[in-house]
């Protein structure tokens, strides 16, 4: 009897898009046919707009069809049985050239894994650096994740290897690992992929942190909108755990290290780390001033590594091919790879994994493809909801943290948001202003308060009430959030708010900026 | 944002039960930090937090009834009334914006009758809006009792909608 294996993601946007559906009908499908078909269910590979993508592998690799309805079930089914040809196929799915142009680091087992499988993960390159950080010793992992160049993947860019440092440097009787999983930028999902998708990555990287600082006890922090995502890492983790790469003796190792999730409760504030440190410790999520920082004393009072999903899972390729291999990818002081996210209106949107360097337009244009309407791109948002909204004329931006800095605006988390010609600025601005308000943790005044002033300036000047009068109160409102809010969420709100006035004034009610001013 | 329920009658959980809640509380009460794992307990047991439930979780751990209901309070997930008997949320983030989530929350809020935030009068649907689901690339986006939906457009839309109202 003719036997396929076949992979259908679990990942949470396939199966937003049907991706159970098309599983269950292929089941059925097989049962009419009378072929024992086994069904892998892996990540997603990233390439939303084939989703739900299924992958049938062959003597020559993996072959891509997508995207699959239930009702293609039985015609593909057929194909795959005859010599493969159908209207849906994409061909090896490492062939893909919106694939293969990518340099897939920390995203390399991400689509092709099982997720929940430890010897997948093992087959796969798993737990290779975590074997060359133990032989290596806390100095020497410490040394090689600072010569990687790897920066913060939260947005913040501060140096990985810096902050292990400290928490090193630092004696104390318990230190923690804690990782920031509270992806809430709008426009990003990277965090959630490698979640579903490779969780063993992350516990990998967590735990060659906890040995190279002396922490023993780890966190995961995921939102709570991400319970496919909890789910996953659960299942990981116990799996790591009885398979003794968790616990008292990792991978028969003198060292100990263990680590569970944890589920935030809604407040996108708590992807701030220390209002989610504070979140953890069973409070509200309120931002904590710094000084003390968390590497001296974060989780209890404790000091604590905390870093981004990205950043933990880059970790075990620059432990397993070291340092100078990941810093050789990448321009200026941004090094390695970024996993990048494109989103909203977009005609090719996902996850693409490149070295820094490649330019806004490239990435909107030629990869994205443009919106999915069809209609000229006119904004893009790059870095989430506190990120800024670039015109084409500044699509020569290349993605790198110093360039976006140098053009007020951010890289973030690396979510970019395409939107086309229909766009309303004033009322994107409006937005960010109101986003500010709900998610505000009401600590620091200019943020609390000055988000909702901020909207009803924005509303004047969109009623025409004394409109540049009001536009240069919102700009002097602006630095007052910018200079006198203790985190990012104040901080950077009017990054948004400031760039839709700049670049798009037209929408305000003023003049349209010159063309030749860029 | 406040959410308001409009009808209280429907609750799909179980009923207050101080025994039932002191059992939730005891399951994480040797876990570091507890308040947060303890408080989704309770919601997931009775569907929302119970004032009766804060004092209950104030004394067991020792702190003030004013923390806890800071922190019941604090997080959009904790409901402080029932919600009706689905939660159809919409993602109402910047990518779901740029691909149309605007039209699509008026079109959900003119059919059920209801504002973001609140419930339909029958207690069939409680509509709420959420910030990004992490589904940017297949928006706009919604969840229905814990299922993901993307690629909403008015005829998936309606078909969701069809389905809470039932």
């Amino acid at each position: 009897m003719t036997s396929l294996r076949l992979h259908i993601p679990i990942d949470a946007a396939a199966l937003a898009v049907g991706a159970e559906d098309v599983a269950r009908a292929i089941e059925s499908a097989a049962a009419r046919h009378k072929v024992a078909v086994e069904i892998v269910r892996n990540g997603s590979r990233g390439l939303y707009w084939l989703e739900p993508m299924v992958e049938v592998e062959t003597p020559a690799g993996r072959i891509a069809y997508g995207p699959v309805t239930a009702a293609d079930a039985d015609g593909l089914l057929t194909a795959l049985l005859g010599n493969g040809a159908h209207a849906l196929r994409l061909g090896p799915t490492e062939e893909i050239p919106w694939l293969k142009r990518q340099s897939r680091l920390t995203f390399a087992r991400c689509g092709i894994v099982d997720p929940r499988s430890l010897d997948d993960y093992r087959a796969h390159g798993g737990y290779r650096g975590l074997a060359r950080a133990i032989s290596a010793g806390a100095a020497k992992i410490v040394e090689d994740v600072i010569q990687s160049g790897l920066r913060g993947r939260g947005g913040a860019g501060f140096p990985t290897g810096i902050k292990w440092r400290t928490v090193a440097e630092t004696a104390a009787p318990q230190k923690y690992v804690v990782c920031n999983a509270d992806e809430g930028d709008s426009g990003t999902f990277a965090d959630r992929m490698i979640m579903e998708g490779d969780p063993f990555v992350l516990i990998e990287g967590m735990t060659i942190a906890g040995i190279a600082t002396g922490a023993t006890k780890g966190y995961v922090y995921i939102r709570s909108e991400y319970p496919h995502a909890i789910a996953t890492m659960e299942a990981a983790i116990a799996a790591a755990r009885s398979g003794g790469f968790l616990g008292d003796r990792i991978a028969d190792s003198p060292f100990a290290f263990d680590m569970e999730v944890r589920s935030g409760a809604g407040a996108y504030v708590c992807g701030e780390e220390t209002s989610l440190l504070d979140s953890l410790e069973g409070k509200r999520g309120v931002v904590r001033a710094k000084p003390p920082l968390p590497a001296h004393k974060g989780l209890f009072g404790r000091p604590t590594v905390i870093n981004n999903v990205l950043s933990f899972a880059s970790v075990p390729i620059i432990m397993d091919k070291g340092g100078a291999f990941y810093r050789d990818f990448g321009m200026g002081k941004s090094r390695g790879t970024m996993p990048i996210q494109l989103a909203g209106n977009v005609k090719h949107g996902g996850l693409f994994e490149t070295a820094f360097g490649i330019t806004l337009g490239e990435l909107v244009d030629d990869i994205g493809g443009g919106t999915r309407s069809g209609r000229p791109v006119r904004a893009v948002q790059v870095g989430g909801p506190l990120g800024a909204y670039f015109p084409r004329a500044l699509f020569d931006t290349p993605f790198d943290y110093e360039a976006f800095t140098a053009r007020e605006g951010l890289i973030g988390h690396g979510g970019i948001v395409v939107f086309d010609d229909t766009v309303d600025m004033a009322k994107q601005a409006r937005f960010a202003m109101e986003f500010c308000a709900i998610e505000s943790c009401g600590k620091c005044t200019p943020c609390r308060v000055g988000s909702i002033r901020g909207m009803e300036v924005i509303d004047r000047i969109i009623r025409n009430e004394n409109r540049a009068a009001n536009a240069a109160l919102l700009e002097d409102l602006c630095n007052t959030l910018k200079f006198g809010s203790l985190c990012a969420l104040g901080g950077f709100t009017p990054y948004p708010v400031m760039s839709a006035l700049t670049h798009f004034p037209e929408d305000f009610g003023a003049p349209p900026r010159l063309q030749a001013a860029e | 944002m406040s959410v308001k329920h409009q009808d209280r009658r429907r609750a799909t959980q179980t009923r207050w039960d101080k025994d039932v809640a002191q059992s939730c509380i005891r399951e994480h009460l040797d876990r570091e930090g507890p308040l947060l794992p303890i408080l989704h307990a309770l919601q997931a047991e009775f569907g929302y937090i119970d004032e009766a439930a804060e004092v209950l979780v104030a004394e067991t751990l020792n702190i003030t009834r004013a923390e806890v209901h800071g922190v019941v309070t604090f997080y959009h997930d904790f409901r402080r009334e029932p919600a009706g008997r689905h939660v159809l949320k919409l993602c109402r983030a910047e990518a779901c914006q740029a691909a149309g989530g605007d039209p699509l929350a008026a079109r959900a809020e003119a059919r059920l009758g209801v504002t973001l935030g609140t419930t339909t009068a029958d207690g069939s649907v409680t509509l709420e809006p959420v910030y990004c689901l992490g589904l940017c690339a297949t928006a706009p986006s919604a969840m229905l009792d814990g299922r993901v939906v993307g690629r909403l457009d008015p005829a998936r839309l309606d078909v969701l909608l069809t389905e809470a109202q039932k």
